[in-house]
């Protein structure tokens, strides 16, 4: 073998063991959090961690149902505001502007993903809690919303798109108006590809702590109704991982296990949903 | 050697349309469609010439001429399916039955001038509900089921998805989905039925089934295909009309343009020597 062709195969080999340790590292590094937070955290959920309020320091035991209620609502509210901005944004973007105006609104949508969240929770700041004077789950659910907007509609936008022409054509070659065509074939056809998108940027601003420190604040007790602080999970773990006690450590552990938990288990469902029905064959 | 070459049809081929006899000429007959002084325009750039003929009413005509001639484009003016187009635009006459199809609201048009495509296009959906799905966006009042078997059997399908009819329509062979984009356009019961190469993506016996069809579907409606197939031409219609570089070359009885053609332009490409 001559020694050039002994240094190609080093090379070659060389290379090939290198991507391939970057690949197990980029996979292992999920698998050692999940585990680290199991470790630290699974003792720590069980039922009273669901069920019942943060206790005072120095005693043990309580829980975060308050933190759990308080993200639920906040994401209910971001979901609210920000999928169907974001769906409706895309529709326009994908079926009716022409290509100048769809390059703003992208690079304008690209641009607001790309927007810190810290600087999004200070928007929403002074946008919403300021004039009331009132940290609220409104303000939490505003800012945790402006941040699923343009992921919402960019994936929404590339779906879309991706649907056939030649489906269009059918549809319209049958008498069907372009908000008939829009409503009965084309959303249909990129359903799946659409709901994917709005559960992955749900799963995104699910565990996002900056926007909602300003906004939401945080509360050790129940926030009725919307108009008060409230406490959310990011926001909790943020408070007690910071915090001096051993007990307050462990239940940071466990809110952030049951917070990946509930974004690996959103991330499956977006997947199973891909796998189903009939998908529109690549040509 | 030679019989090697040419694809073996064993289903039944549809003679060589001689329903339009030679002196029948397509001004003496009733009308479905009339284009007059048809200029088309992309942008600047002008891609049909003063095009002027008639489709008859329960005929197949058909419009032949090499790539680029302009013959998906008229075809395409007969539904305004080109306004689809940023920039399109034209200028003349068409009349459906005596009306401007310019004036009418586009979307009855197109219930009225169906459509069929190059690729077969069904919907991502069942075989049913593609065929259910004009009826269902026009809000007809027919039993909805009972429209679907009826034209999947002028498409000649029933037989072979009546057992499946809810099955994904992408199971079916593309012959088969092409047969089914037929019985889609069927259903709404169009008066003209346009075919844009309808078979230019599908195998001999696929074609052949649909040449097949297109005989007998003119007894239920007007039919208008573009064809780069002239073999295709002379098997199903009864016009034919060859167009090049945007104009209207000749427009006769098919067995007419066929044998003695009345142009030098029209003999010299279907005799092969361009196009």
């Amino acid at each position: 073998m001559s020694l050039r062709l002994r240094w190609r195969k080093f090379v070659s080999g060389f290379m090939l063991t290198m991507t391939g340790v970057c690949a197990l590292v980029a996979v292992s590094v999920l698998f050692l959090i999940l585990g680290y937070l199991a470790i630290h955290g699974g003792a720590s959920v069980n039922w009273n961690f669901f069920t019942k309020l943060p206790v005072p320091v120095g005693e043990t035991g309580g829980g975060m149902a308050n933190a759990i209620l308080g993200s639920a609502k906040m994401l209910l509210l971001a979901t609210l505001f920000g999928v169907p901005i974001g769906f409706f944004g895309a529709i326009y973007l994908a079926e009716f502007s022409g290509s100048t105006t769809a390059f703003f609104v992208r690079y304008a949508a690209d641009l607001l993903n790309g927007v810190p969240s810290i600087v999004i929770g200070i928007f929403a700041y002074s946008l919403v809690v300021h004039p009331f004077r009132q940290y609220s789950t409104l303000a939490g659910g505003f800012a945790l919303g402006l941040m699923m907007i343009p992921i919402t509609l960019r994936s929404t936008e590339e779906f879309l798109r991706g649907v056939p022409n030649p489906l269009r054509e059918a549809a319209m070659a049958l008498g069907a108006s372009k908000w008939k065509t829009i409503a009965t074939v084309i959303v249909p056809a990129a359903y799946r590809g659409i709901l994917t998108a709005i559960l992955l940027a749900f799963a995104r601003v699910a565990g996002e702590t900056a926007p909602l420190l300003f906004t939401a604040l945080g509360n050790q007790f129940w926030s009725p109704g919307w108009t008060h602080p409230t406490a959310s999970l990011p926001v909790m773990i943020y408070t007690y991982a910071l915090a001096p006690y051993d007990d307050w450590h462990r239940q940071a552990w466990a809110a952030g296990l049951v917070l990946l938990v509930l974004i690996l288990v959103i991330n499956i469902v977006a997947r199973a949903i891909l796998s189903r029905g009939i998908a529109v064959p690549r040509s | 050697m030679q019989a090697s070459v040419r694809p073996a049809l064993t289903v039944n081929l549809p003679p060589i349309a001689t329903s339009a006899s030679a002196r029948e000429t397509p001004e003496a007959l009733a009308m479905r469609m009339t284009i007059s002084k048809l200029d088309f325009f992309y942008g600047p750039k002008q891609t049909l010439f003063d095009v002027s003929m008639g489709i008859a009413v329960n005929k197949v005509t058909s419009l032949i001429g090499p790539s680029g001639c302009g013959k998906s484009t008229l075809l395409r003016t007969l539904n305004r399916m080109y306004e689809t187009i940023r920039g399109a635009r034209l200028r003349g006459e068409i009349l459906l039955d005596g009306h401007s199809i310019l004036a009418q609201d586009v979307t009855a048009l197109r219930r009225r001038v169906g459509m069929v495509f190059q690729r077969p296009n069904p919907f991502p959906k069942s075989i049913f509900d593609n065929v259910a799905y004009g009826l269902k966006v026009n809000g007809s009042k027919v039993p909805i089921s009972d429209a679907v078997e009826k034209s999947l059997r002028h498409s000649a399908l029933w037989d072979e998805v009546k057992d499946h009819l809810h099955k994904s329509a992408y199971e079916l062979s593309g012959g088969q989905q092409q047969r089914l984009c037929i019985a889609r356009a069927l259903a709404v019961e169009p008066e003209v039925l346009l075919l844009d190469e309808p078979c230019s993506a599908l195998d001999p016996i696929s074609t052949a089934k649909i040449e097949e069809l297109l005989v007998q579907l003119k007894d239920i409606c007007t039919i208008t295909i573009v064809t780069h197939n002239m073999q295709q031409a002379a098997r199903v219609s009864d016009f034919t009309a060859f167009l090049l570089t945007g104009q209207l070359i000749e427009f006769s009885p098919t067995p007419q343009l066929f044998t003695t053609p009345g142009d030098p332009r029209t003999e010299a490409y279907i005799t092969g020597r361009f196009g």
